[in-house]
């Protein structure tokens, strides 16, 4: 612990000079502590499992930078706090998992229609309802398809290493500030627990200069950052504003990384922990003599359609990896359509499936599509 | 606390007793005739004048009639999701350490939907202002009951009277914030007459003087009137207020913990 802080408070790789070494954190840990180098001026917070470590980290953290630490009553107070800081200028984290962030959901809408830039971590367990403290990504339908009511959007990140997830933390920043939106990192239970090595090299995305903020009008004419418009004229101008915002974030953020897929007869499609299984399949089904490679989406909303859509007429089919009973699926289906067989391997309920069952359901994929091309 | 010198031949000879506060905006307000908020925001940007609070006043608006707050007072405003300003104006509270910072809330937002973030605020001793303003009803949203609402009285939702067996008892919460240590400043004011508001005025004052000394959550509830919802004239609306709405909720300061020792409040 004493040497993880000691290089962590080096704050950057540079500053820590070339004796930097990887160190290994839990990914809760390294999520909170890349927030923090990033400049994050207030974390607010509730404990859930499985994310109370990043509580715990800047519960100690925050206050030693000098930085706001509030441990709300609820996490509809820690959103609301949230929103409240933000509309100050503060740089803000909030986290919580997948129950959380139905509250949360109510104040994500006010949120968004305030133009109030906050990050907000869902490190996913299972569902519905309590369900279970398992790894899960039954969230993304909620993710990326909006939490609470009325046209938005929120832009979604989906680590699937301990050491992206530091970078995607200031990357999260830098979206929410640029757009005035609030951001979402979505990790599941694996992404929070495990630990990793990390290379400490953190990064502070700039400051973006004053202009809408809450300060006090103090002689300049007074803000006010609302999101109610009775009327509907104005309304929809308002959310005619927000759609171009949302045009543009998808335009230009969009994030995805490929692996083998030059010569991939079929690629998985999988995010987060689902990717880290789909790797070890394709290894298998490599060294087995079948040709597999992976896309993977790291936006997921933006979701890198037009990507997936250039990959998938050279590919025999798709195949769709989830901690979910088929949520990514859909989007997939939509930016491919009939121009390649999209498959489906999903475990619920906080299971993860193994390299063995992915590679089982390669297996039956390319029995599928074996033969004269249909759909090629 | 004004912008309205005296004019006329014998101008100096005169004193100037009232006048538009700078701190309330020169437009025609939305509220109802009779409403009492109109009287209840000139309080507040009478104290923001004379404590010279606005270029450093963060307010933060709630749901209800009272949204539109923003519209009236020229500070800057964020507005919150229903009942949760307290949450809202903890996170400013926190990030502008420097601010002067308030919430305007009604009885539906704070008393009903918002009672776990005010409680919890007030537990915290959260170094903020809060108006709430008690007309006993869902004014917004057509006169529906809410927690505050009396017993008997008639609205939408309690068609024949709220019955205490199918709805309880009107909310003190007033009192119940008052048993908080970290509230420093609780009191009950009513706007039935200009004596009272006088005094309610005086409370408020207090109430943003506690903020300033450092003190912790400092709240003014305000009885008000709700012609409209009540089905009442301007006119009887204030004499139903006088008169009935006193007897449930008792007016006074309910704790000034500034003033006292602080006995309960943990010391060093």
């Amino acid at each position: 612990m004493t040497t993880l802080l000691a290089a962590a408070d080096r704050g950057s790789a540079e500053a820590a000079g070339p004796a930097v070494r990887p160190i290994l954190m839990k990914g809760n840990e390294a999520i909170a502590e890349a927030a923090i180098q990033a400049g994050c001026d207030a974390y607010f917070g509730y404990p859930i499992t499985p994310q109370a470590e990043l509580l715990e980290w800047m519960a100690r953290r925050m206050p030693e930078c000098g930085r706001v630490f509030v441990q709300a009553e609820s996490e509809l107070g820690a959103i609301n706090m949230a929103l409240g800081a933000a509309a100050t200028g503060a740089r803000v984290l909030v986290s919580s998992s997948s129950p959380g962030i139905s509250l949360m959901a109510e104040a994500m809408s006010y949120m968004a229609g305030s133009e109030l830039p906050v990050v907000l971590v869902n490190v996913m367990r299972g569902g519905p309802g309590l369900g279970s403290i398992g790894p899960s990504q039954s969230d993304y339908f909620q993710a990326t398809k909006g939490h609470g009511h009325g046209d938005y959007r929120v832009p979604v990140l989906a680590p699937s290493s301990i050491a992206e997830a530091v970078g995607l933390v200031a990357d999260a920043f830098e979206i929410a500030e640029r757009y005035r939106t609030p951001t979402m990192i979505l990790a599941d239970g694996v992404m929070g627990q495990a630990m990793e090595p990390v290379v400490p090299s953190y990064r502070m995305p700039e400051r973006l200069p004053d202009g809408w903020q809450l300060s006090g009008a103090n002689g300049r004419p007074p803000r006010v950052l609302q999101s109610l418009h009775l009327l509907p004229e104005e309304l929809e101008a308002h959310d005619r504003h927000l759609q171009a915002k949302y045009r543009t974030i998808a335009e230009r953020e969009v994030r995805w990384a490929g692996e083998q897929l030059d010569d991939a007869e079929i690629a998985i499609v999988a995010y987060g922990t689902a990717a880290r299984v789909a790797r070890t399949a394709i290894q298998r089904a490599r060294a087995g003599g079948l040709a597999l490679g992976l896309f993977r989406p790291i936006t997921l909303w933006p979701f890198p359609s037009d990507a997936l859509a250039a990959v998938a007429p050279r590919l025999r089919a798709l195949l769709v990896v989830e901690l979910s009973a088929g949520q990514l699926v859909e989007d997939v289906r939509l930016a491919v359509g009939d121009r390649v067989p999209v498959l489906f391997h999903g475990r619920m309920g906080g299971m993860v499936p193994t390299p063995g069952e992915v590679l089982d359901a390669a297996r039956r994929a390319w029995a599928m599509t074996e033969g004269p091309a249909v759909s090629r | 606390m004004t912008t309205i010198a005296p004019v006329g031949p014998d101008a100096g000879s005169r004193r100037l007793i009232y006048g538009h506060p700078e701190m309330l905006t020169d437009r025609s307000s939305h509220y109802c005739p009779g409403c009492g908020h109109g009287i209840i925001h000139r309080l507040v940007a009478e104290l923001l004048d004379e404590l010279e609070l606005g270029p450093r006043t963060i307010g933060v608006a709630s749901v209800g009639c009272s949204v539109f707050a923003y519209d009236y007072l020229p500070v800057d405003f964020v507005e919150s999701p229903h009942g949760r300003a307290p949450a809202v104006a903890t996170g400013v509270r926190r990030s502008r350490p420097d601010a002067f910072v308030f919430t305007y809330q009604g009885d539906g937002d704070l008393a009903a939907i918002g009672t776990a973030e005010i409680i919890h605020a007030a537990a915290r001793g959260e170094r903020i202002s809060v108006i709430f303003v008690n007309n006993g009803i869902y004014g917004m949203t057509g006169g529906q009951m809410a927690p505050t609402t009396l017993l008997g009285q008639r609205t939408t939702s309690s068609p024949t009277g709220r019955d205490a067996a199918v709805a309880g008892y009107p909310l003190p919460i007033t009192e119940m914030l008052a048993l908080v240590p970290g509230v420093s400043y609780a009191a009950r004011g009513s706007i039935a007459d200009p004596g009272l508001i006088g005094r309610t005025k005086a409370m408020i004052r207090r109430a943003f003087e506690v903020q300033l000394a450092g003190g912790g959550l400092s709240i003014v509830e305000v009885l008000s009137t709700c012609p409209v919802g009540w089905g009442l004239t301007p006119v009887e609306s204030m004499e139903h207020l006088a008169h009935d709405v006193v007897e449930t909720y008792p007016l006074g300061v309910l704790v000034d913990r500034l003033l006292e020792p602080p006995r309960d409040r943990a010391e060093g």
